[in-house]
């Protein structure tokens, strides 16, 4: 197999377990190391396709330097909203909704 | 005139720069600050998009390319009919909440932290997004609207906001993740991210990469947009947030999603999308209709009838994709118009129902609807806002909510497909009866020993401004049509 399939079909694998891993894992932390794996199949998926002829494009490689700043930004926000969570309930998942409502009372 | 003179200067990029300015300057004043700066900008901003969408109806089309770079490395911005209007839409509609938001957070200063900075970033972000000419600038504005919308959901610091804005951010990252693997699948086919190139490549031809990518977009946007049944994550978040967050991000934010369904699919991926596509977005849009009315009947805290109301409203918008795919151009022409007028008009009216909401709710400390006896005699002007708001809805003459589901209705008979017009006129007479059960219980006498403040005046009138804008554009709606011609 040539590599400039093998890139993109890694890609596609990395993409479809971090995919998984959002939608299966309940443990937040899980999550966010899912939501990573995901992004970093699309960016293998986006260098490999963008290498034509074995050189390297340099628009895509610029594409996925900005895909990681954005990507490094969003886990941030999201370990600290965990974190945040794991404060105000003792647990690394989701509250179910409603189930709080009592202990923060009605509120604008 | 001479020649030169006649050169306006770009107003493009100032519409992208102004807020990031004053939102890093309120930022760097601290949490609670910043207010008269967003004002201040936001009255910039407005003159700004009055400006852009003037030069637009006089000589067609602007683009601007950024630092004079100009693609495929640099970044193109582009504004034509259609971006302008929702800029202009997004100015006003921000520059009221802002009256607003400045009272209700004087009322209330705990819930405020940082919401002026995260303001003017979610609207660098939301101008950015408008103003886009190539798809992988899209996702990075959408990533960006995305966090500074979950920074103002968790503002709050509770369980529940926090849990909402949790939920929001990982739907919103899943959401964006599909749309990206998109970009990648079709930068890796055709070499170009550029929505003008595209076009033509597409037409000439399409492998079936680019089909992937078509799908893996649209579903990522659908879960950004909140379209039944990706509709999870919007009542927590919309209903949790504080007032003024509610009303930015149901009247503006899922509407940021749905442009960029209605432009991709209408510019680039025209050649690609089906009949069968197109019936199952309207089909969806009818679920939304539906269940999200009826969720919204069996509420009984104010905001969440609210924003499932927004549920139910985001439908209408997918009701014109079924209209302008394969159907006459006659048409097709008049089920856009319709669903552009639900944009504008459902960004309004909504706003102005959050923000009533949120005086109602911030006079009696409470949010139950069955304790909202007596509002109508105390806050007469906010619960006619809301009021005006839902006719809007519900898409009575003369409001503008009747021009857009009155265009939709023609688009629909225009193209044989009357099965729709069904869907709007129930789905319409739905939106009455959920306003109406509010309406009901503030007119009912007020219950004994009820507290309640008086709000400021500012929380009052800017939420009927708003109420008031949404029927006044059944009556200017020509304007606005006019202007979504230019392409």
């Amino acid at each position: 197999m040539s590599t400039a399939l093998l890139f993109p079909l890694t890609g596609a694998a990395l993409f479809v377990m971090g995919v998984a891993g959002l939608l299966l894992q309940p443990h937040l932390l899980r999550k966010i190391i899912a939501f990573n794996i995901m992004g970093s199949g699309i960016f293998l998926i986006l260098v490999g396709l963008g290498q034509r002829g074995g050189s390297p494009d340099p628009v895509s490689q610029a594409m996925v330097l900005t895909g990681i700043v954005v990507s490094v930004a969003a886990t941030g926000l999201a370990l600290a909203l965990a974190r945040r969570l794991l404060d105000l309930t003792g647990k690394m998942q989701l509250p179910v909704p409603g189930e709080d409502a009592a202990r923060d009372g009605p509120d604008a | 005139m001479l020649p030169g003179t006649d050169r306006m200067p770009d107003v493009i990029p100032w519409l992208i720069l102004v807020p990031l300015v004053w939102a890093s300057l309120a930022f760097l004043r601290g949490p609670g600050r910043g207010g008269r700066l967003a004002l201040a900008g936001l009255a910039v901003q407005t003159g700004l998009a009055v400006k852009l969408a003037m030069q637009i109806s006089i000589s067609g089309v602007q683009s601007h390319a950024v630092g004079g770079w100009g693609a495929p490395l640099g970044i193109d911005l582009y504004a034509d009919g259609l971006s302008a209007i929702l800029l202009l839409l997004t100015q006003v509609v921000v520059l009221l909440l802002v009256v607003y938001a400045r009272a209700y957070f004087i009322a209330h200063p705990e819930g405020v932290s940082y919401f002026w900075p995260l303001t003017g970033y979610l609207l660098a972000a939301m101008n950015a997004l408008f103003l886009s000419a190539d798809i992988f600038n899209i996702y990075v504005t959408l990533e960006l609207l995305g966090l500074t919308a979950v920074g103002l959901v968790a503002a709050r610091g509770g369980t529940e906001s926090v849990g909402a804005a949790m939920r929001y951010l990982l739907a919103g990252l899943m959401g964006s993740g599909l749309f990206l693997l998109g970009v990648a699948l079709v930068y890796g086919t055709y070499g170009t991210v550029s929505i003008a190139v595209l076009a033509p490549l597409i037409e000439a031809e399409a492998p079936s990469a680019v089909f992937v990518a078509v799908g893996a977009m649209l579903v990522g946007l659908l879960l950004k947009t909140a379209l039944f049944p990706f509709h999870f994550w919007l009542p927590p978040a919309h209903g949790e947030a504080p007032a003024p967050v509610s009303a930015l991000l149901s009247a503006l934010v899922v509407k940021a999603s749905f442009y960029l369904i209605l432009r991709l699919w209408l510019q680039p991926f025209a050649p690609l999308v089906t009949t069968a596509a197109a019936q199952l977005l309207g089909l969806l849009g009818m679920a939304a209709i539906l269940w999200g009315s009826a969720m919204a009947l069996s509420q009984t805290r104010l905001k969440m009838l609210i924003a499932y109301s927004t549920v139910a409203q985001i439908g209408y918008l997918f009701l014109l994709f079924p209209l302008v795919t394969v159907t006459s151009q006659e048409a097709a022409e008049s089920a856009l118009q319709g669903g552009v007028m639900q944009v504008v008009t459902h960004a309004l009216a909504k706003a102005a129902m959050f923000a009533a909401a949120g005086t109602v709710i911030l006079s009696l400390g409470r949010d139950d609807i069955g304790g909202l006896g007596g509002v109508a005699s105390r806050l007469p002007v906010s619960i006619f806002a809301f009021a005006l708001g839902g006719i809007t809805l519900a898409g009575l003459p003369p409001s503008g909510g009747f021009i857009a589901k009155w265009l939709l209705i023609d688009g629909a008979l225009n193209s044989g497909q009357w099965g729709w017009v069904v869907v709007m006129i129930s789905g319409g007479l739905l939106s009455a009866a959920y306003v109406c059960r509010v309406l009901r219980r503030a007119f009912l006498p007020m219950e004994a020993g009820a507290r309640f403040n008086s709000p400021a005046r500012a929380l009052e009138w800017s939420a009927f401004t708003l109420a008031l804008m949404s029927l006044l554009l059944g009556v200017r709606s020509a304007e606005v049509l006019i202007l979504l011609g230019i392409r």
